[in-house]
């Protein structure tokens, strides 16, 4: 044993160790500063080059051998229809999975493949979905390097997102308002129907949201479908003047989105080209943040509301 | 006698309206099956496309040149396929991100999770989702523009393509996942633990790092796994910032391409389907999630052995 410290040695080592409790606390607040100060350059810096190239114009044009006359307007308007397709198809087979994984799955070897394998697939690079679109969609099953090949790619890419976010939320209803539903003789799928998927409604749409702003912001797998990058032309409108109205033509359309179109003009060594990137990148970013703030914003309502 | 067979009827009716209604049920559920095992059939899919179009590659290239030639340039006339260069590029720009973004990261989850006062921690913690949310694409578009002539200046010889400033900006980008993750495996740690530790007269820096940091270090173990996946797979960072020249060299300061890169690479050119240039980005997509597949398989695997159950 060792002897009992005087008083003021004991009070030395007190302070020696408040001084290291400060140092990191100092440490971890410039860390932290550093991170937001690099968003800040990051979003300054776009904004000084890309706000002037910012007007009507450039939302109505076409992309242009000529930097000051091109535009974004095919861009956005493939993103738009890009963005339709993924929602159409990651939606309800995200939430029908996640409702499987939470409510029906027997606890079996199967029900934990498919559990891990989500996880799996949340850790698979964003570029291998791109090679799987190209060789399955776009070769085998021939759509070609279509709106539709983009669109269910990064469907596949957010699938997980969307699982996990609907599992969170159905995990955190009390079972109270299970057994409830069940002892008015109610079935599973009228209790997930009428009470589950309301009440998780909320958390769902907030993981929808995070998927989709992480699609409209995916390059890679678009670029690895072979999608062109210069498209001076707009894909069919799915409105029409004569029966039956809606046509999907658009869907095996040739098209470009935001972030190709901003990787083209970065990878252009014209300076003007740049400050096209930078105003393109600057919309983009704007939009992710948009969608992000509101993911944010819903979920801070959805814990301030709810109280089981 | 009559009361009785309508009695039937009504239990017959009823019975009928059972079976549609169990039939609705089991359709339902069939549906749901299917959608939870669609995720099985995507990584079954990923697995054969990637298989199916690397076997025909090694029919023409042996597994061995692939794997000790030194030289990638598929699409010359004197073609060479060995991966090296590749990997080499995706090593040297993973590792300097993740020498940022795993210290950074740690100390950030740190401070959120037993330091800042309650409003830094909401004011900090959305911002950060933020950081993570920005497309990878205009990170590339920072790193090249931004970065690149900014350490240019602290070192002039330093080319405009190179894997320093790409690995740094990338490095910054995986902050906000190994802060968020990490942050969460540290608040999970129950109160008590903390309590006790403070009771033997611990300051805070001392509970972090030996009571907290080791009993949340499965969930650690977890963010940074997935901190090095992202390195390994991020695509538009490197491609735009590091130059998509196959290089041979561990040193940051050149210009080299990743294997991501070069996948980008070649569908930005204009390659006929089935040729082997069409075949060798299969071949490097397969290297790439091996390399994934086996860290996510020791994630798995310190989770399972390092779960701490309260």
């Amino acid at each position: 044993m060792r002897s009992v410290k005087s008083l003021e040695e004991i009070r030395r080592i007190i302070i020696l160790h408040k001084r290291w409790d400060l140092i990191f606390m100092i440490t971890g607040i410039v860390a932290l500063m550093i991170a937001i100060m690099t968003f800040m350059a990051l979003f300054a810096h776009m904004l000084i080059d890309g706000l002037p190239r910012l007007s009507w114009e450039f939302f109505t044009s076409f992309p242009s051998r000529r930097p000051e006359s091109a535009g974004i307007l095919s861009a956005w308007v493939g993103t738009t229809l890009v963005m339709l397709v993924t929602a159409v198809a990651a939606v309800p087979l995200g939430i029908g999975s996640g409702v499987y994984l939470e409510e029906y799955a027997p606890r079996n070897l199967l029900t934990e493949i498919i559990e891990i394998n989500v996880t799996n697939l949340a850790g698979v690079p964003s570029i291998i979905y791109g090679l799987l679109a190209l060789g399955l969609f776009v070769y085998q099953l021939g759509f070609g390097q279509s709106v539709l090949a983009a669109g269910l790619a990064l469907a596949l890419l957010i699938l997980p997102v969307v699982i996990v976010a609907t599992r969170e939320a159905i995990r955190s209803i009390p079972i109270t308002i299970r057994e409830a539903a069940y002892a008015l003789g109610a079935t599973k799928w009228q209790t997930v129907s009428d009470h589950l998927l309301p009440y998780s409604s909320a958390g769902i749409l907030t993981g929808i949201i995070i998927g989709l702003a992480r699609a409209i912001g995916e390059t890679a797998p678009i670029i690895t479908i072979g999608a062109l990058t210069f498209i001076a032309f707009l894909p069919p409108s799915p409105v029409k003047d004569e029966f039956p109205f809606i046509s999907f033509e658009w869907l095996t359309a040739p098209f470009t989105v935001m972030p190709i179109q901003m990787f083209n003009w970065v990878s252009r060594p014209e300076e003007a080209f740049q400050l096209n990137a930078a105003a393109a990148g600057l919309v983009l970013v704007v939009m992710t943040l948009a969608m992000n703030g509101l993911a944010i914003y819903l979920r801070y309502r959805m814990r301030k509301n709810i109280k089981w | 006698m009559a009361e009785e067979s309508q009695n039937k009827l009504v239990y017959a009716g009823k019975l009928g309206y059972s079976f549609r209604r169990h039939l609705h049920e089991r359709f339902i559920e069939t549906f749901l099956f299917l959608s939870a095992i669609l995720s099985v059939a995507i990584m079954l899919a990923i697995i054969a496309m990637l298989l199916k179009e690397s076997i025909v590659f090694f029919r023409q290239v042996s597994i061995w040149d692939f794997l000790t030639d030194t030289q990638w340039t598929p699409l010359f006339d004197d073609a060479h396929y060995g991966i090296l260069p590749l990997i080499s590029g995706t090593l040297v720009s993973s590792l300097i991100a993740l020498l940022v973004a795993l210290p950074m990261g740690t100390i950030i989850a740190i401070y959120l999770s037993e330091f800042a006062p309650f409003t830094v921690r909401e004011i900090a913690k959305p911002f950060l989702e933020l950081l993570g949310g920005v497309p990878t694409v205009v990170y590339g578009y920072f790193a090249l523009l931004f970065v690149t002539p900014l350490l240019q200046i602290i070192f002039p010889e330093l080319p405009g393509f190179n894997l320093l400033s790409a690995g740094l900006v990338m490095g910054i980008m995986i902050i906000p996942y190994v802060s968020s993750m990490t942050e969460d495996a540290m608040r999970a740690v129950p109160m008590n633990l903390r309590e006790g530790s403070y009771a033997m007269g611990a300051t805070r820096f001392q509970t972090a790092i030996r009571v907290v940091m080791p009993a949340a270090f499965s969930g650690i173990a977890a963010a940074y796994i997935l901190g090095i996946s992202r390195a390994v797979g991020e695509t538009m960072v490197v491609a735009i910032a590091a130059g998509m020249q196959p290089n041979l060299t561990w040193n940051p300061m050149e210009p080299a391409a990743t294997i991501t890169a070069y996948i980008v690479q070649v569908s930005l050119g204009d390659l006929p389907h089935g040729s082997i240039g069409y075949q060798t980005i299969f071949a490097a997509g397969l290297t790439l999630l091996l390399i994934t597949l086996v860290f996510n398989i020791i994630g798995h695997l310190l989770r399972k052995r390092y779960r701490e159950i309260y």
